[in-house]
Parts: structure tokens; C-alpha cells; sequence
């Protein structure tokens, strides 16, 4: 289905051979995108949901090497999910509580074998539960070696002092379970560092965030501002307004899969244009896994994620930047938590303890 | 606590009819694996009320259990006889809480990597199962219809897209007076093949008069229950040490008179309501998921015989506490957003129909409320066709017929 998507392109897609010796001699860096409520091929890659992807499809796909078998064999649930992706193993977690991944995260090695500063290492996250993301409660890592966590949603309520009657549309909730916010703790961001690290005011946070309509949105925007101020070497930025499929809104689940799309251009657009990103940047893609198939009578189709039939294991993952082949697709499958791996071959670090395989496709 | 030692004694805490259902089958109850048996209870101590073709499926399935010799059960339900569980699922107290048992349990198989090895073991026995009792096929064949549309003064899009393939798309049919036909058709079919939970008309909005003897259930009638609710939500929210989970087993746990839902003079309905709001996603605050969740669960439970689910406009998308907060009175609605939700609705209700037994014979039917457009689907209906001639409901009716 995937692959069919991406033949129909044409010749754009034919095979650019590019070198990896042709990668510039600035620091490498990896922008990583997570979707955390995965997106169906219904509604993405099959001929009549294409219309919901555009840029996915025109802009994006030409230039990247896409895997359309990428399984996740864990808990389908998003805060765990995700705590998988960065760990390269199927962390066992509470979904729904405020813990730590079990084991080291990218981030984890990546500062720690490399030697970089917390300001390399970024997280820009929903703020239910991803606020432990940044670093495991490994006794070899752990503390004062992960990243750094940016909670948008966290931050805006911060600087409206809880006055929010203007920015409802930017603080909703988490989708998967909507009821909660749980308490936050461990290494987030402080707002008086709003000023200090992303050099920008309260004031002009505020009026800015009023510009946009989705919590999505206001992450991009974030991550953005750190791109342009701190230019971390590694950033994650996990979204999840298509997540809203869980109210049963299939209307409201297009939406987000239509801003999602534009988000991802967006930040590839942001990469190129940023002097510290621009030729020296792998951006992957990937949601944390899918959602349920029609044809599973134990489901409710697109609503949720809990049959743990093929389609909600199974998604895809694209890779861009340079070294990267153009216009290749990739039907083996692949597991969600080969990236971290991937992310080590690619950076130069070794995350020892991860389940998963480079992939030799990237490399 | 193990099957084997399962005594009818234990089943006091039962409702009348689950009590006297489940020490009937105590012997075959005593012989299958803990993986397995808190699921069939979880049914069980539901029984009084549950709806005749739960009931009787669930009697057909105790009977073929009770019915295999020890090595038949034992190639049925081995699949579930190697899952391992944890010594907390065996010392839980799955006799009178299996519903919690099953969630627990749903937990443990995720994180111990034995969901697709339970998966694989309940597809097997559900495929076995239907094999050697047959669902029994219905009365009269059914018919589905979906309402959709209602408050939107245009719309540009092509409609019923998912349904196209399988049936007949006409773009010329008179909206004069429909619902009132299409209603009057479904008591038309309530009057000649009477039954209990046989006839349904499901109203995401405000009902529109109908024939009493119709199973109805609306999101309007339960305003009141819907506030209650919310207000237990908000409620428990802010209790220190509440959870998502917790919430939710709690909600799981309140019963109609909690509600106010217990004056309708029929429990198993009122049952039935309360689960809508109380066990669905989304179903508290938008009234399009509710309308799709509720034809879904009286098309797997009831299996109707006639179902008509209108869908109406729901409540704009806000933070979920907004959401929470929110009166009928002060939500801003979205029709088109609904009309979009509608549409895969009426697909979703087609799906499901069609899960039931007698789907070859069965006919569906899907209406831009108030416009020219409608779709069909039936055992004569050509498939993927357009009609453009000039046609009203009684006519479309009369080709399903």
C-alpha cells in the first residue's frame, strides 16, 4: 500500500545516488518526529487518503528513504511507546504514569559516550506524562545525562499564570486518556528560562501562541525557537493531535492528520533554512505505531489502538538529510526500536543495552 | 483461588438469574484455565441483564463447553492453558470482580508480550465456537439505516464514499418529509415481526416522534444522566491519588440509579445507557460517537433486526475539561465536522451490521438528512452504481425490500 503510494510519484523517485562521503564536515545532526496516535493507511496512503497528506506525498517521500514495515512489538500505548522508540527496547512502563524509561535513552548515550552538554539534547513533548522521556532511571546513566524536556503545553499555562481563556485550543489533553494531566516532576523546562535559553519574552510567547491552533503547532513552534537558539545536535519532537481519534471524532482525526502532515514540511523546511541544520541534518519521521483495522470486529476502527491486530503494530518511518538515498522505498519489516541503534551509527555513540539493529539501509 | 475449586456457594453475590446460570454449568466452569474463565464470567454475572440474544448466546456457548470431553477442551483451550499469569491474577477475587479481572489481566498480557498468543488463542476458539454452535440466523432479514447530515445547509464533498463500492449512490431523491418515512418504515417492521430489543432507533440528538414499540435510545433523553456523570467525573478528578484507570474501573462500576437512570421501568436498557456514557470513548461529550458507539453496541449485543441511528450535530472540539464543564445550552456545535463523523459512522454501522448472521440477506440504507443524496446496500443492489433518476425513500425502501 505504502510502497504503491510512493511508486505512484514516478520518476521523482527514482533513485538518488548519494554518497555518504557527501556529507558536510559540520557536526552531524538528527531532528527525530514522533506522531504519538498513529495514522491509518486509509486516511494516509492508499489512493483516496493521499488527499490528507499532500506534503508527505509531493515533498517528502521523493527525498527520503521510506520503510513501510516498521513493527512495534511492545505496549501500544503513546507515553510507553515513545519511552520505546528512545530506549531501543519494549519498555514494560505504566502507560499512564509519571515514570522514567527502564532503560538508557538516546539521549543517555548520545551525551554520554559523546561528552555533549544538556543543551545538545532536546525533547519538546505533550505535557501528560512525557516530562520523565528525557532520561532513564538506569543506575549507569540516568540522571544529569538525558535530555532536557520542553513541555509546551506546561510552558503556556506557566506564562499565562493559569489564566488560559484564550488558549484553550492549545492546551488540550491527552487523548489517550483525556481526563488526566498527572503532576509534573523531573528535568522540565523552567519558565524564567523562556527568556534566558529561547530568548523570548513572556509577552511575545503569549502573543504568539495566540497565532497558532493546535498544541502540535505550539510544539513546532518551540522546537523551532530552540533550533534557532541553542541548535541542540539532538532533538525530539513528539506530537500528538491526531491522537483525538480517541474521542471517536473521525472528522477531528483527519484534521490532526492534516496538520501533522504540514508540521512535518514545516520542520524540514526549518531544517534547510536554519544556517546550524542545513546540509548536516537527518530528520526521521515515524509514528509511535497504528491504529486498529477496520476488519477487527474487537476494535472500533480508527478510535483506538488496543486490538493489537497487524495494522495498529505495524506503521512506516521515513529518513531525509544528507547521505540519505532519495526516493527509495523499503518493504522489509523493520522494528520501531531498530532506530536507536540507527541513531548511534549515525551520531557515533553506542547504545549498549538497545534491543534493536542499525539499519543497514541508512547506513 | 483456581477454577477446580470453584463452589456454587461462592456465586452468592451474583444476580438471581447469573447465580442459578453459572452453578447449572459449575462442572464445566471448574474444567477451563483462569485465562479463559473470568471472560466467561465477566458475561455471566451481567445475565439478568442482558438482552435475549446475549442471553441465549451465552447459554449456547455454556452448554458446548459442558458438552466437550476433557481432551476436546483441552485442544479448544490450549492456547489460553499457556498463558502465564501472575500470582496477583490468581489470588484476585476474579469470582466477583471479573470484569476488573479481565482489565488486569489485559495489562498483564501487554506487558509480559502474551497479547498476540492471547489474541491468537481467542480467534481459534471464537472460530471453533461459531463452527460448532451456528449464531442462529435472524427472524426477518435486517436493515440498517444511518440518518447523517442534519443542521448542514451544504455540502460540496462526495458522500458515502466507503459504502460506494457495495451498493447503489442516487443523487435525485426527494428529502420531502424522510425521516418521518424512514421511521415510519422501521415501526412498519416492529408491528410485523414483534420482539423484544428487535427494533431500534438511535437519536444523537433530540428524538423525533416515533412508535413506542421501537427500542430508543438518544443523547438528548439522557441530558440529565450525561450532567450527572460529568459531574462524578470532575469529581473524581480531583480526588487526590485518582488515576485514569482507576476512573475508569469506577465508572465501570456505576449502576443507572447513580445516574438517575432507573425510573425507565426496563433494567436491561437502562443498563444498556448507562454503559454508553460509562464504558465509550468520546461518547460523553460528543454526540456523534455516542450515536456510532450505541448502534455498535446494539448491533453486537441486541442484534436488531431493524436499527435507525440518526447522527446530529455535535459540540465544537475544546480542551477536554471545557468539554467537562460544558451545558447543552453553551456548546457551540459543528455541522459539518458531524457530517464528516456521520459519514464513516454510517460506514462503521454497515461494518457491523454485517458481522451478524443473515448479512447476505441483509440491507442497509444511508441518508443525507434533508438533501437528495442517499445510498443503498442489498442483496439486489448493483454495486458501485449511480442512479440519477428522480426517486423518494418509499421507492428506495420498496428496492430493499
Amino acid at each position: 500500500m505504502r510502497t504503491g503510494a510512493a511508486m505512484a510519484l514516478g520518476s521523482t523517485l527514482i533513485g538518488n545516488p548519494v554518497a555518504l562521503a557527501g556529507i558536510p564536515t559540520k557536526k552531524k545532526k538528527v531532528v527525530v518526529i514522533t506522531f504519538g496516535g498513529g495514522a491509518r493507511d486509509q486516511e494516509t496512503f492508499v489512493p483516496e487518503g493521499q488527499e490528507n497528506i499532500p506534503n508527505l506525498m509531493r515533498d517528502l517521500i521523493p527525498q527520503s528513504t521510506f520503510f513501510t514495515q516498521v513493527v512495534n512489538r511492545g505496549i501500544l500505548g503513546h507515553y510507553v511507546a515513545t519511552a520505546s522508540l528512545a530506549t531501543g527496547v519494549y519498555e514494560t512502563i505504566n502507560n499512564f504514569a509519571s515514570l522514567p524509561p527502564e532503560h538508557p535513552t538516546v539521549f543517555e548515550y548520545f551525551r554520554k559516550d559523546l561528552r555533549r552538554p544538556p543543551t545538545d539534547a532536546w525533547v519538546v513533548a505533550p505535557s501528560n506524562g512525557f516530562n520523565r522521556i528525557g532520561e532513564s532511571n538506569n543506575r549507569s546513566y540516568g540522571p544529569g545525562l538525558g535530555a532536557s524536556v520542553i513541555l509546551p503545553k506546561h510552558l503556556l499555562t506557566a506564562a499565562m499564570s493559569g489564566r488560559t481563556t484564550d488558549y484553550g485550543h492549545l492546551l488540550r489533553d491527552n487523548y489517550e486518556s483525556p481526563l488526566f494531566a498527572q503532576d509534573l516532576g523531573g528535568n522540565e523546562f523552567q519558565l524564567q528560562q523562556l527568556e534566558m535559553m529561547l530568548k523570548l519574552s513572556v509577552d511575545d510567547f503569549k502573543s504568539h501562541a495566540l497565532t497558532l491552533s493546535s498544541p502540535d503547532e505550539l510544539s513546532v513552534y518551540i522546537a523551532r525557537r530552540l533550533m534557532r537558539q541553542l541548535a541542540p545536535s539532538l532533538l525530539w519532537i513528539t506530537m500528538h493531535d491526531i491522537d483525538i481519534a480517541h474521542a471517536g471524532a473521525y472528522s477531528l482525526y483527519i484534521e490532526g492528520i492534516r496538520r501533522t502532515d504540514r508540521l512535518c514540511a514545516e520542520m524540514w523546511k526549518a531544517i534547510q533554512s536554519e544556517p546550524d541544520y542545513a546540509g548536516n541534518t537527518t530528520l526521521f519521521i515515524l509514528p509511535d505505531f497504528g491504529r486498529d483495522s477496520d476488519d477487527d470486529s474487537g476494535g472500533n476502527g480508527f478510535q483506538h489502538h488496543r486490538t493489537g491486530d497487524a495494522l495498529s503494530r505495524t506503521t512506516w518511518m521515513m529518513a531525509l538529510g544528507p547521505g540519505i538515498r532519495e526516493g527509495v522505498v523499503y518493504d522489509r519489516p523493520m522494528q520501531s526500536t531498530d532506530l536507536v541503534p540507527t541513531l548511534g551509527s549515525l551520531l557515533g555513540f553506542s547504545p549498549s543495552l538497545a534491543q534493536g539493529r542499525p539499519i543497514a539501509e541508512l547506513l | 483461588m483456581l477454577p477446580r475449586d470453584l463452589k456454587p456457594e461462592q456465586f452468592r453475590g451474583y444476580p438471581p438469574e447469573a447465580r442459578k446460570l453459572v452453578t447449572n454449568y459449575i462442572a464445566a466452569l471448574q474444567r477451563l484455565p483462569l485465562s479463559f474463565l473470568p471472560s466467561v464470567l465477566r458475561e455471566a454475572i451481567e445475565f439478568d441483564y442482558k438482552f435475549p440474544a446475549e442471553r441465549r448466546a451465552l447459554e449456547r456457548e455454556l452448554a458446548n463447553l459442558s458438552s466437550l470431553s476433557a481432551e476436546q477442551l483441552q485442544d479448544w483451550l490450549q492456547g489460553f492453558a499457556q498463558i502465564h499469569l501472575s500470582a496477583a491474577l490468581e489470588n484476585f477475587d476474579w469470582i466477583n470482580a471479573p470484569a476488573q479481572f479481565v482489565e488486569q489481566l489485559s495489562s498483564h498480557l501487554w506487558t509480559t508480550h502474551q497479547l498476540d498468543a492471547f489474541r491468537t488463542a481467542a480467534v481459534a476458539y471464537a472460530d471453533r465456537l461459531r463452527a460448532a454452535v451456528p449464531p442462529e440466523p435472524p427472524a426477518m432479514p435486517r436493515l440498517g439505516i444511518a440518518v447523517v447530515g442534519q443542521g448542514v445547509a451544504s455540502y460540496d464533498e462526495p458522500l458515502f464514499r466507503k459504502l460506494r463500492p457495495h451498493g447503489a449512490y442516487y443523487s435525485r431523491v426527494n428529502p420531502e418529509n424522510g425521516l418521518r418515512v424512514l421511521l415510519d418504515a422501521v415501526a412498519a417492521r416492529a408491528k410485523a415481526h414483534p420482539a423484544p430489543y428487535a427494533h431500534w432507533y438511535i437519536d444523537g440528538g433530540q428524538p423525533a416522534e416515533h412508535d413506542v414499540t421501537l427500542t430508543s435510545v438518544s443523547y438528548a433523553a439522557l441530558e440529565p444522566a450525561r450532567a450527572a456523570l460529568l459531574g462524578k467525573m470532575r469529581a473524581d478528578i480531583d480526588r487526590p491519588g485518582m488515576g485514569p484507570e482507576a476512573l475508569r474501573t469506577h465508572l465501570a462500576q456505576l449502576r443507572p440509579a447513580d445516574l438517575g437512570l432507573d425510573k425507565g421501568g426496563d433494567e436491561v436498557l437502562d443498563r444498556f445507557r448507562i454503559k454508553m456514557l460509562t464504558e465509550g470513548s468520546g461518547t460523553q461529550v460528543f454526540s456523534t460517537t455516542f450515536a456510532q458507539w450505541t448502534a455498535r453496541e446494539a448491533l453486537r449485543r441486541a442484534q436488531p433486526l431493524t436499527l435507525l441511528v440518526r447522527f446530529a450535530p455535535r459540540q465544537r472540539q475544546r480542551p477536554m475539561n471545557e468539554l467537562l464543564a460544558a451545558t447543552a445550552e453553551s456548546a457551540e456545535l459543528d455541522p459539518v465536522g458531524s457530517l464528516v463523523d456521520a459519514d464513516m459512522g454510517a460506514y462503521y454501522n454497515w461494518l457491523n451490521q454485517q458481522r451478524l448472521p443473515g448479512a447476505d440477506q441483509a440491507s442497509f440504507l444511508a441518508w443525507f438528512e434533508g438533501h437528495s443524496q442517499a445510498l443503498t446496500i442489498g442483496p439486489a443492489t448493483p454495486r458501485g452504481t449511480t442512479s440519477t433518476s428522480a426517486v423518494d425513500l418509499i421507492q428506495i425502501l420498496a428496492s430493499l425490500a
